[in-house]
């Protein structure tokens, strides 16, 4: 008896020594084949410094990084710095206004250059260009200048105390580009930089080998990562396109791809999915909030081109915060969640709904109330003088036309707010533009979220890192798209209250944290509960999947979901 | 006897055959052409009258009552979820798939028509100049090649982007998308017909009748009404019922990549689009809707296959 045990003990150790090493996952760069994610949102450049969309800046930090990130909690961790500058370390200066950065010594771009502080600077100025209109441009607020110390040193310089000096270089909206391979490319010449735009040279654990806008890229592992046996995978195939899905369905049923970025579909349908056992679900909340934006410009389209949705015309309707508030009122959240998102939401009245210190306790709004709303339409005077059925303000009817991107939620969504919004006397028009040209940036288009050709416009949206302060900084008055700016900015309601401005600049003298998250929160009701600039809906935590043969995968909601790409690895 | 066999003979003469009737007579024989014309008789009316008999509003909600199985389903497992006041069911935001299914009938039918007419009557129009008028033919014929050359879904994506809000602006939402719709299918599904039937003028224009009537001075607007058109009919009309299966397809295929009309609004092919996402938990939804547009398309091409023969006089009557 006491043979028999001891053999199957060896042969029990025997059997799990191999699952050992699996766990270990370590080994030569390239051992584990080929990595293929999957996107329903195609990239259109590789460039996040032109476009705003999650999906370029997600598809960029495969192959260029910043100076350091945000890990799963929230924490910040170095990548291409040596350490996280701080006050106690001295690398944050006493009165706020510098934090110098030391780079990593032996750093090498893929081409095998090396990475100097040179390159840093240079990505400053090239956002900062002012011909530029540089997307990322509110990660850079209030830096005066940015200065080289020594090959591996710089000095960011704030124009004023900044408690929260981790805006530029940090996180995946601010990666680090080559100076030589952008160096004829700032300012307007930006955008026409192709070979650049497209393929960037970088540090990051892929190399791009061929990109196809809007499509797909390949990469190969990048023989200059800076850590050893790194990425596991030889090379990468990142398809973009198509819609959720499709994409759900190709890891979790099919299991033609390994890693499918944010399946925004109903939740019967993600588990009946996850049912096939090939893939996994991952879930984990950030800051993401589905919402409403109200379009404070007039984007009627007999204004002529350059004035439609400018704030040069007040929306004739919606200016009327009594409307704004109405249309709110008439939302039953609860609702939504229930057939939007199921686990994966929560309703929210909140712009920022977290990290806690910045979270407001606004709850006012969860409960639906198309009484109050028609009360408070009438108490306004936007009553229905013609007896359609349609109430008018100021003899200019309530129809609103209220655009998305093609996604089954969304539309869903849609149907569900246009039946509440016609109880209180407001006719709707909706339409659905597809996802790549919606969110793509292109300032050709007139169906761009940034353009704004709407009265009503809902997407998601969210901030990487712990702090809110670029973020709420973004509905500063002159942020707004417009003309001049090519269309970009991020003041998409093109909000302006000069003590919302003032706000801002209080949030970034002030260091103590309680009185941040006072501020903050107040910043937050006056673009929310105050006036219903923005009118969220749901909470949304980040729905990701991927195949169960890929392991060391952690969902990340505040950087690039692909963060720790060079960490994961084939189970198998 | 001989004022008998008169009389039968003058009796024969008075009843002469329509030509309608023989060709009646000739599309019954062929069965699939009679099965398919029934088919599309009852889509019909089932699309234009069902909407007053059942009076259910498509659009309205009603998430109380969502994810309601079709009737029959309580046949195959009694726990389903089913209800006779939706006998079709509903979707997953309670929304009444009957109502929604003659809703969406009406509007791709409507978009199917309309845009064959269009169809068939540029092709009819640019085939006939460039058959009878040689000076018009090569110009006319290389403008069909280049439009033959477009492809139509990135062709109406710059429409789209063009037209939307002007149309929109004049003729509302609906109808300005359905207009540009139309237009899109129309314009871009005339070159088979033209092809056709510039051929079939070209081989009349030599007969024997044709030269009769010009040597009595038949002026050309009479030569192609009165001798043209009526010769060149049955490839006309073999064309517009393929050209209305077609018609029906694309709009499908637009809806269904979420491009043409808005999301509210149904068509077969949205509201196939709409529920592929379920498909496996509720088959039922996309397959009325399919097989709604698989029947309509089959019927047509049927009735077309029918048509030909009925109308060529030489098959007739063998």
């Amino acid at each position: 008896m006491k043979l028999k045990t001891a053999m199957l003990g060896a042969a029990a150790s025997f059997a799990f020594a191999p699952m050992a090493y699996a766990d270990g996952h370590e080994g030569e760069r390239g051992r584990d084949g080929e990595l293929k994610i999957i996107y329903w949102q195609a990239p259109s450049i590789l460039n996040p410094y032109l476009s705003g969309g999650t999906k370029e800046i997600e598809a960029a930090s495969l192959v260029i990084e910043p100076l350091g990130r945000y890990d799963e909690t929230g924490a910040l961790i170095p990548y291409l710095a040596a350490e996280i500058p701080t006050v106690a370390n001295g690398g944050v200066s006493e009165d706020l206004t510098q934090i110098t950065w030391k780079l990593k010594e032996g750093l090498v771009w893929s081409d095998g250059s090396a990475v100097t502080s040179t390159d840093v600077k240079f990505t400053a100025d090239y956002c900062m260009n002012p011909e530029g209109g540089c997307a990322q441009l509110s990660k850079f607020d209030g830096v005066q200048s940015v200065d080289i110390v020594d090959d591996l040193t710089v000095t960011v310089t704030f124009d004023k105390p900044t408690p929260n000096p981790y805006g530029p270089f940090m996180g995946g909206q601010s990666p680090i580009i080559q100076a030589a391979q952008f160096a004829d490319c700032t300012g307007a010449k930006a955008p026409e930089c192709t070979d650049a735009n497209f393929m960037p040279i970088g540090t990051g654990p892929f190399v791009v080998t061929d990109f196809r806008t809007n499509d797909v890229w390949t990469g190969v592992a990048n023989e200059n990562f800076r850590e050893a046996g790194k990425p596991a995978f030889a090379s990468l195939t990142f398809k973009g396109g198509g819609d959720a899905t499709a994409s759900g369905r190709a890891v979790l049923e099919t299991g033609e791809f390994d890693y499918a970025w944010n399946l925004q579909l109903a939740p019967d349908v993600i588990s009946s999915m996850a049912a096939a056992g090939v893939g996994t679900p991952v879930s984990a909340f950030g800051t993401l909030v589905e919402r409403l934006e109200m379009n404070l410009t007039n984007p009627s389209p007999d204004l002529a081109e350059g004035v439609r949705s400018t704030v040069a015309e007040p929306h004739p309707f919606l200016s009327d915060v009594a409307v704004r508030t109405a249309l709110s009122m008439a939302i039953d959240r609860e609702l939504l969640v229930e057939v939007g998102y199921g686990q994966a939401g929560r309703p929210t009245c909140n712009l920022v709904p977290g990290p806690a210190i910045y979270a407001s306790d606004n709850t006012a709004c969860l409960t639906q109330d198309i009484a109050g709303a028609n009360a408070m339409l009438d108490a306004a005077g936007v009553v229905d003088t013609d007896g359609d059925g349609i109430r008018e303000k100021d003899g200019v009817p309530l129809r609103i036309l209220y655009q998305t991107s093609t996604n089954a939620v969304r539309q869903d969504f849609q149907a569900l707010i246009k039946e509440w919004w016609s109880e209180i006397g407001v006719e709707t028009e909706l339409r659905n533009i597809d996802a790549s040209v919606f969110f793509g940036g292109d300032p050709g288009s007139p169906d761009t979220f940034q353009k704004f050709y709407a009265d009503v416009e809902m997407y998601a949206n969210n901030f990487d890192g712990t702090d809110p302060q670029a973020y709420l900084a973004a509905y500063r008055c002159g942020n707004e798209p417009k003309p001049d700016s090519q269309w970009q900015g991020e003041n998409i309601n093109r909000f302006c209250d000069p003590a919302y401005d003032a706000m801002i600049d209080e949030l970034a003298t002030t260091a103590d944290l309680d009185r941040r998250g006072e501020i903050a929160r107040a910043m937050n009701d006056m673009l929310t509960k105050d006036s219903m600039t923005i009118v969220p809906l749901v909470d949304r935590g980040r729905v990701s999947a991927h195949a169960n043969t890929l392991g060391g995968v952690i969902l990340n909601t505040w950087d690039s979901e692909l963060w720790n790409v060079a960490d994961w690895y084939r189970t198998e | 006897m001989t004022d008998q066999a008169v009389d039968t003979a003058v009796e024969e003469l008075t009843k002469p055959r329509n030509q309608w009737l023989d060709v009646w007579d000739q599309f019954k024989t062929h069965k699939g052409a009679v099965v398919g014309l029934g088919f599309l008789i009852f889509i019909t009316l089932f699309c234009a009258i069902g909407p007053l008999i059942w009076d259910v509003d498509p659009g309205k909600l009603d998430i109380r009552n969502k994810d309601v199985r079709p009737i029959y389903m309580a046949i195959f497992d009694s726990e389903a979820k089913t209800s006779w006041a939706r006998p079709m069911g509903t979707d997953h935001l309670g929304r009444d798939i009957m109502a929604n299914t003659m809703q969406g009938g009406r509007i791709s039918l409507a978009v199917g028509w309309t845009a064959m007419i269009l169809a068939v009557l540029i092709g009819t129009l640019v085939g006939v100049f460039a058959g009878y008028f040689k000076r018009l033919d090569g110009l006319l014929m290389r403008f069909t090649d280049l439009v033959l050359s477009l492809p139509i879904l990135p062709l109406l994506l710059v429409m789209m982007l063009l037209f939307r809000d002007p149309l929109r602006a004049v003729f509302g939402p609906e109808q300005g998308i359905f207009i540009l719709i139309v237009t899109g299918i129309g314009i871009t599904s005339w070159m088979q017909t033209a092809r056709i039937v510039r051929g079939d003028v070209m081989a009349i224009k030599e007969r024997e009748f044709v030269l009769a009537a010009r040597s009595i001075g038949t002026p050309a607007r009479r030569m192609i009404t009165r001798h043209l058109l009526p010769n060149v009919l049955s490839p006309i009309m073999v064309s517009a019922t393929l050209g209305l299966a077609t018609a029906i397809i694309t709009e499908s295929a637009l809806s269904f990549l979420g491009l043409g009309f808005p999301s509210d609004f149904p068509t077969w092919g949205k509201i196939l689009f709409d529920s592929v996402d379920r498909m496996t938990a509720f088959p039922e939804r996309v397959i009325w809707p399919g097989l709604a547009i698989s029947l309509t398309v089959l019927s047509v091409n049927y009735i077309g296959d029918g048509l030909r023969d009925a109308l060529d006089p030489r098959i007739r009557g063998q």
